[in-house]
């Protein structure tokens, strides 16, 4: 029987962390998807963060995560308004629309 | 012990499950409802590893907060109507071949990462903060958040402050035509701005300038 440890956490931290970075290059559709791969990319390193610190019997890393958890919804709350202003001035949030930098 | 390599195996596979299904779903409000089944999942996790103050912050900001400002935006933005297929867009993109690639080596760095790594030998005895079993998750992070870390944690408000009034100025809009009170006239309005007695003269009337 296979104990639960960091390794099994971790690597689910990775697979997710993958998973949300696919989801960035991959997307296609409009940006809110990319917001929510960033988030999922944010809680792929909250799991790395509880998991040492439970394993390693430390409280520094619960508190950073909290820290973590914070700038995530600042970020995602910023970064909808952005949207939502784009939207309003361009009508569209599609990926492919959105070339006023031609980059 | 069963249980729980149940139970982790469950919430795992659901969260990757779900955290796929996020990035690949034709329509974006699918795509929310699968990142509140992830924070769901995750949390359920960080519940069972022992972090429960963590959890069931994780429910709390990103299922009640973070989600349902996502599910807003993208109901308010009408997005699902623009969607596109993902190997069908124009222009025969060659950067979902590369993407994959690119995430393929970033996965499996990172798997050589945590299967060559080792403990150092001392951690648990260097540990900053140890984990007490006497007192439970949340009064430990409480003790330790108001006082060896309270300036992180006011700047944590400071940035939460900033993001609000950024937020509310992003969005603000300054409509023409429309008719708004103005406090500062109403309040500085005074009688003898608008109000004149005159007498008037029998068989004469007044004349009235406005």
């Amino acid at each position: 029987m296979i104990e639960i440890g960091l390794g099994h956490y971790l690597t689910l931290g990775a697979i997710i962390f993958t998973i949300g970075i696919v989801g960035i290059f991959l997307n296609r559709k409009n940006i809110i998807v990319i917001l929510m791969s960033i988030e999922l990319i944010l809680l792929s390193v909250n799991i790395n963060l509880v998991s040492f610190s439970i394993f390693t019997n430390d409280l520094v890393g619960q508190i950073f995560t909290l820290f973590i958890l914070t700038v995530a919804a600042a970020e995602a709350a910023i970064g909808l308004a952005i949207i939502v202003v784009y939207y309003r001035n361009s009508g569209t949030i599609g990926v492919e629309e959105i070339d006023k930098l031609k980059g | 012990m069963t249980a729980h390599l149940l139970f982790f195996y469950t919430f795992a596979f659901v969260a990757v499950f779900s955290s796929i299904m996020v990035i690949t779903s034709k329509n974006t409000v699918h795509s929310v409802f699968f990142l509140i089944l992830d924070f769901i999942s995750i949390s359920c996790l960080f519940i069972m590893i022992g972090a429960e103050f963590l959890g069931m912050m994780m429910l709390i900001v990103y299922v009640g907060a973070v989600a349902v400002l996502f599910l807003f935006v993208v109901m308010m933005l009408n997005v699902s109507q623009q969607q596109n297929q993902w190997f069908s867009s124009k222009g025969a993109s060659t950067h979902i071949p590369i993407g994959l690639l690119v995430g393929a080596v970033i996965f499996f760095e990172l798997i050589i990462v945590i299967g060559g790594w080792k403990y150092k030998p001392n951690i648990l005895s260097t540990s900053l903060l140890k984990i007490s079993s006497e007192t439970t998750n949340t009064h430990s992070i409480g003790s330790v958040l108001y006082t060896d870390y309270i300036h992180v944690f006011q700047l944590s408000g400071m940035i939460l402050l900033v993001a609000m009034i950024g937020a509310i100025v992003l969005t603000f809009r300054q409509r023409s035509g429309l008719k708004r009170q103005s406090y500062f006239k109403q309040i500085s309005r005074e009688r003898s701005d608008s109000v004149k007695l005159t007498d008037v003269e029998s068989k004469k009337g007044v004349k009235i300038d406005d």
